[in-house]
């Protein structure tokens, strides 16, 4: 091959071929995506627009400041390497079987997230819904002190590195965990463990993690 | 075919040729032996790094006291110490290297290429460290900190533009079937990973418009930067070694541009099922399985350069790598083709399938091509022979094996967790016990990898070092009893 100015020209266009392609047009179709009611009805003016009612509340919700330093420790803690945040449609996959999610999730789902992570692993559980599920915060909090806690057998790491174990003072604290009778994993008598910052902004994060809605595109089955 | 252009472009029996690759050697030594030097230490701390994690996959309470060394940072770790330590290195090393070879132009300014080198790894070093102290950015591929990322893409800019230049001031004007790769490998790789790094970390596109970006990236990091340098390097040393011609030039030519124009789409494949449109993914797909052509060309090619030699193949440390490699492409390629349809991925996706696959690529095609290269590369650069022929069995050996562990193990673990996973009467957590022997073999196939990585860094210091013994030796280290004069 002796035409460079050709062999230039191929290597340039064959990847701006799929830079266009993949990311250019992506970006077109899905980045000016907007919050939207979770139904939207035709316009009465022009029955080809749709528009979204007034007064209902949109959708995907704006997270909380505490749950976004959630967010910072999920992300600095790379428990995305272990866990996915997405739900494939019901005959794809047991993942709305195994009660990971009532709906496939979609692209607008993920517009209000700064970092989003989708994940492409599942050696721990999906999270997108984790919030949705019948675990409240001192589940969590367990689990993440020492997963056989909560999940005898689970190969997820401990995170007792996010709590302090202190001498009681006085009364016990209100945040403090309270481990299961008899149980293996508790602290020394007298002594209590209690959630450091990072803990608490973590565990308010992944209750965050609802899809308890619907959207025009996405409809929770009856 | 034999009259093909695709033939190597000189026969090192010329003694005015000798003279003049000596010459392009000499300019470029100091710069290459520093990379490889970085890229062995690179695959040791990686190496660590990886034991660590596949330790801590199956025992999930060891060495967890500080959260420097959780899981989630520990093989990111990994995987960059790997990717951009020991790979982009050993490219920097050895891809440099062929391109002056074959531009038959001496490197000029070679002390900006080493000091653009040392600052590549003092970023690497700060994003590895970074990523440890819990700055890791979560996304895929791309997990060193924003504030190591710019230093990297400048010192990249810096070295990727010495193949550019050598290309420019080449002589005569052949340009063989390497330096085409080799060239769009150091221009692809820069535009994906500024793309990457501004789409996803700078100024995030909104939504999943990340995950197709980082997909897009993270899946071109392998297709159109791995690759390219591993079959750019087996295209030059097939022939170098062997002496004679690549089979057939029309050959290269579809496979370099059926690669070009497939594989570069094929990344989307990781978001099956995933929350983007269709269409998008159907495109990836499609992709995915047209890179069969490249593959099977490329394979065609290189069997029927070598068929007929598999004796010379096996005594040559060079040729017993690349061969070793090349076969892993085609599998390793007509797996992930298959991977990538609808059917095949609803189960081995989000499995440890996709991670025995990985490595299948980078390290059984990848580096084990890698590994050849150096093999041929060092001896020349130093006028010295590889010390021990012991030592390279026992590289060899051990990566062969230990690679073949893993990829067994990981794809059938793989398979039984994603048949279990979407099997929704199976609890979650029977699933994650029965991948526990299948990562148990992981961590055994670690330490097969551990003895070949030793070997070939034993071998390397005291070729390097050790310099009046090594020097007095009589021709080439090769892998038989019966010594004589030639290949290496």
């Amino acid at each position: 091959m002796k035409n460079l100015p050709l062999l230039f020209c191929g290597i340039f266009f064959a990847l701006a071929f799929s830079f266009s392609g993949l990311i250019l047009s992506s970006n077109i179709q899905l980045g000016s995506l907007t919050q939207t009611t979770e139904t939207v009805t035709p316009s009465e003016a022009d029955p080809t627009v749709m528009v979204m009612a007034e007064g209902e509340p949109l959708y995907p919700r704006m997270p909380s400041g505490f749950a976004q330093q959630g967010k910072d420790v999920y992300i600095s803690m790379g428990c995305v390497y272990c866990h996915s945040q997405q739900t494939r449609r019901a005959d794809f996959g047991a993942d709305i079987d195994r009660g990971w999610g009532r709906r496939q999730t979609v692209a607008r789902d993920y517009i209000t997230q700064g970092r989003v992570l989708l994940g492409t692993m599942r050696t721990g559980p999906d999270l997108v819904n984790v919030g949705g599920r019948a675990l409240n915060a001192e589940w969590h909090h367990l689990h993440l002190y020492n997963p056989q806690i909560t999940s005898k057998g689970s190969t997820m790491p401990p995170f007792a590195f996010l709590y302090e174990t202190k001498e009681i003072q006085g009364t016990p604290s209100v945040d403090a965990l309270n481990f299961p009778p008899n149980a293996e994993f508790g602290p020394e008598p007298g002594y209590e463990v209690l959630p450091t910052r990072r803990a608490k902004a973590l565990v308010e994060y992944l209750l965050s993690l609802k899809i308890n809605y619907s959207l025009p595109e996405a409809l929770i089955p009856e | 075919m034999s009259n093909s252009p695709s033939e190597s472009p000189y026969s090192a029996n010329n003694d005015a040729v000798r003279a003049e690759l000596s010459e392009i050697d000499a300019s470029i030594r100091s710069a290459s032996v520093f990379f490889v030097i970085s890229a062995i230490s690179w695959l040791m701390i990686g190496t660590v790094f990886a034991l660590l994690a596949a330790f801590k996959s199956h025992e999930p309470d060891f060495a967890n006291a500080s959260e420097f060394l959780t899981f989630g940072r520990v093989r990111s770790a990994h995987l960059n110490a790997m990717a951009l330590g020991w790979g982009n290195n050993v490219i920097f090393a050895v891809g440099l290297w062929i391109m002056a070879r074959l531009c038959r132009a001496p490197i000029r300014h070679k002390g900006m290429l080493l000091i653009a080198g040392i600052f590549w790894n003092i970023g690497l070093t700060v994003g590895i460290f970074g990523i440890l102290r819990g700055d890791i950015t979560s996304v895929e591929w791309l997990e060193i900190p924003q504030y190591a990322t710019p230093l990297l893409a400048i010192s990249y800019a810096l070295i990727g533009v010495w193949g550019v230049m050598a290309f420019r001031f080449r002589k005569g004007d052949h340009v063989y079937v390497s330096q085409w790769y080799i060239l769009a490998g150091l221009f692809w790789f820069p535009w994906l990973y500024v793309v990457a790094q501004i789409m996803i970390i700078w100024f995030p596109a909104r939504g999943v418009v990340q995950a197709v970006t980082n997909w897009w990236f993270a899946h071109n990091v392998l297709g159109l930067w791995l690759t390219p340098m591993a079959l750019g390097t087996a295209y030059y040393l097939i022939p170098k070694v062997l002496g004679r011609p690549i089979y057939s030039y029309y050959l290269s030519v579809l496979g370099f541009w059926t690669l070009a124009i497939f594989y570069n789409w094929a990344g989307v494949h990781h978001l099956i099922g995933g929350p983007i449109p269709v269409w998008l993914i159907s495109a990836g797909i499609v992709a995915s399985v047209m890179m069969v052509i490249p593959v099977i060309v490329v394979g065609i090619n290189h069997h029927m350069s070598v068929v007929g030699l598999h004796k010379e193949v096996w005594r040559s440390p060079t040729l017993r790598f690349i061969v070793f490699g090349a076969i892993s492409y085609t599998l390793v390629s007509l797996i992930g083709s298959a991977m990538a349809l609808r059917t095949v991925n609803q189960i081995t996706h989000f499995t440890h399938f996709t991670i025995g696959h990985a490595h299948h690529g980078v390290y059984a095609f990848f580096t084990m091509i890698m590994f050849g290269g150096v093999y041929y590369m060092m001896p020349r650069l130093l006028k010295r022979e590889w010390p021990s022929a012991g030592l390279i069995r026992i590289h060899f050996w051990g990566c062969a094996i230990g690679i073949t562990i893993m990829v067994v193990a990981l794809q059938i673990g793989g398979w039984i967790q994603g048949m279990e996973m979407n099997n929704a009467e199976i609890p979650f957590l029977d699933v994650v016990q029965h991948t526990i022997p299948w990562l148990k073999a992981r961590s055994v196939s670690g330490v097969f990898l551990t003895v070949g990585h030793v070997a070939f860094a034993v071998n390397f210091f005291w070729m390097l070092f050790a310099a009046g013994a090594v020097r007095a030796k009589q021709g080439p280290t090769l892998l038989d009893d019966v010594k004589e004069g030639g290949v290496a």
